[in-house]
């Protein structure tokens, strides 16, 4: 029986200082310090559980090379339980767990709305004309890529290694509607004017099947194992094989779709039939061929494009909802996803042109396909290169996406408000709602827990090791008794342990 | 595993739709019907060319003004 599919997107923003000489982690340590400082808050997080270096298959690394997360760098949570942090070089914003793709998306939106606002606070500790400008994008075109992650809850009980063989074949070809287009190629052993255009930002980049690596020889499946809840239970598939979507639709279609072929293959109901005979080229062979007519080999000998695979995908899904249903990502937003899902591959068979306003790769090709004719511009005009890059710029005035007559699913009454409001219907509330009730007395924060200063005594750790609980419904009350977080603490009793976190700043 | 709750859908399909979406949505329902009952279709293209230059005019004005500094200068450490 499949599990509920929590989900969150982690996004890594390009960032560049204009006007000013910054290195990339200053930058992004002032731009995030601007928006934190602006609400007064600034609550550290909690390394105590993290362990990056273990992998699913059994094994770990984590004394073999460096933590992921440097120490000293900004690391923030938000009322709304998000994660706002310098990652390596990049601002980071990771959205709470959210029970349904839907309120994911709305998360990942905030994120923006996060970005813009700290862009625009950052101005006001800057030089005159010096601004901060962040990117939504995962390339820089000069073979450098920075990444956006999913990540899904699984059952513990299910083998990785079937669920990851299963799922290959969806994270090869799903960039049909769900890449987000790239001016040339960051293939290394192509030169870069070789492909005019192609479907992904980050296809180029993919050199192994499965492995632990986020950084280097990136994997289609990585298999960090790294639940942030109870390990017994639960595993945290951790996507990173995925582009930065601009376009709503493709978020919520690159979630949607991933989550129910996830619960599929919980409840078995994915056939091998799809299975491709080698994932790392038919990465790049279908992100190279926009007129999505070539071809990918499968394992059983037969060849398919990515889009057949695509439908035959759909097909099984929608046989699956009418035996299973689809309460593991939620009925009714279930359906939605089938129905979108089903649009877009029609829409792709008849004219890719007739979902400009949902595939992001689509609405940028149409941009630089019109400008190319405009202006009688080569392939590798620096213009190009130019639309490219600034169709994910952060700020609405210079933004393209924005102009491109994306349909959009999120308010921005929504996006405004999901900035400082957590989501109610995971422990992120919980997360959320103590850092807004008493920002004083958190002195951190994670995934699964949150520690309190009371005053006297050491420091209280809340565990959360289920990511269902700590929901509003399940909470609110408790909340309404415990005017303070003493109250909270005793209230709370044996769930509450002695925590050893020490405040690095 | 009981949520307590039933989940009701965050977005509101359609609600949230700006104007230009919603309309873009009724003329292409229609433009179906026409495709279908085989009439008009050069005046569809043209409607198409001319919203593309609306479109390229915008981008022409707000694009980054020297392009080639601009994508020279866009260089970012890998990440993850």
């Amino acid at each position: 029986m499949s599990i509920p599919k929590i989900c969150g997107i982690e996004t890594e923003y390009g960032i560049i200082a204009k006007g000013m000489e910054a290195s990339a982690v200053t930058a992004s340590s002032l731009l995030i310090n601007s928006y934190v400082g602006r609400f007064d808050q600034n609550i550290g997080w909690d390394f105590e559980d993290e362990q990056p270096g273990n992998d699913a298959r059994g094994f770990s690394l984590d004394d073999s090379f460096p933590p992921e997360i440097e120490m000293h760098l900004v690391n923030t949570v938000l009322t709304n339980g998000a994660r706002y942090y310098v990652d390596h070089a990049h601002p980071e914003v990771s959205t709470p767990e959210c029970r349904t793709v839907d309120e994911a998306l709305i998360y990942d939106r905030a994120g923006e709305e996060i970005v813009r606002q700290s862009m625009i606070a950052a101005k006001g500790f800057l030089p005159d004309g010096a601004e901060l400008i962040a990117y939504k994008n995962n390339s820089d075109g000069k073979g450098n890529s920075y990444g956006c992650h999913e990540n899904y809850l699984l059952a513990r009980e299910l083998p990785f290694a079937k669920m990851a063989a299963l799922i290959t074949t969806h994270f090869v070809t799903r960039q049909v509607f769900c890449g987000a287009g790239k001016v040339g190629t960051e293939f290394e052993s192509m030169p870069k004017d070789s492909i005019a255009f192609q479907l992904s930002q980050r296809a180029d980049f993919f050199e192994e099947e499965v492995g632990l690596e986020t950084t280097l020889k990136r994997p289609i499946v990585n298999t960090r194992d790294e639940p942030h809840c109870d390990p017994a239970k639960y595993r945290r598939l951790h996507v990173i094989v995925g582009d930065a979507n601009m376009s709503e639709v493709a978020t919520f279609l690159k979630l949607g779709t991933t989550a129910i072929l996830l619960a599929m293959i919980e409840d078995d109901q994915l056939p091998e039939d799809f299975l491709l005979l080698n994932p790392v080229s038919a990465i790049r062979q279908v992100s190279h061929d926009p007129t999505l007519r070539q071809a990918i080999m499968l394992e059983n000998g037969k060849r398919m494009t990515a889009l057949e695979i695509q439908e035959s995908l759909y097909q099984y899904a929608d046989r699956y909802a009418q035996n299973f249903g689809l309460e593991s990502v939620s009925q009714i937003v279930g359906e939605n996803i089938l129905c979108r899902w089903r649009e877009v591959i029609e829409g792709l068979q008849t004219d890719p042109l007739s979902v400009a306003h949902i595939v992001d790769w689509v609405a940028k090709k149409r941009i630089i396909d019109g400008l190319r004719t405009r202006h009688n511009l080569r392939d590798t005009d620096s213009k190009l290169k130019a639309v490219d890059l600034q169709y994910h710029d952060m700020r609405p005035e210079k933004c393209l996406a924005l102009r491109a007559g994306l349909e959009t699913l999120v308010s921005s009454q929504q996006a405004v408000d999901a900035c400082t409001s957590p989501p109610e219907s995971t422990r992120a509330y919980f997360r959320g709602k103590c850092l807004e009730l008493w920002p004083n007395d958190v002195v951190a924060a994670n995934w699964d827990s949150v520690v309190f200063d009371i005053g006297t005594g050491p420091l209280k750790r809340i565990p959360m090791m289920e990511p269902l609980r700590g929901t509003r419904a399940l909470t609110e009350e408790l909340f309404a008794r415990c005017p303070t977080p003493s109250d909270l603490v005793a209230a709370l009793g044996d769930a509450v342990s002695s925590s050893s976190f020490k405040p690095s700043n | 595993m009981s949520l307590g709750v039933y989940i009701t859908p965050i977005i509101r399909y359609g609600a949230h739709m700006p104007e230009t979406t919603r309309k873009q949505k009724t003329t292409k329902a229609q433009s179906k019907t026409e495709t279908a009952e085989e009439t008009k279709p050069a005046a569809n293209g043209d409607k198409l060319i001319a919203e593309l230059d609306d479109l390229l005019d915008e981008i022409d004005d707000v694009l980054e003004t020297n392009a080639e500094d601009f994508v020279k200068n866009y260089v970012q450490k890998g990440g993850e």
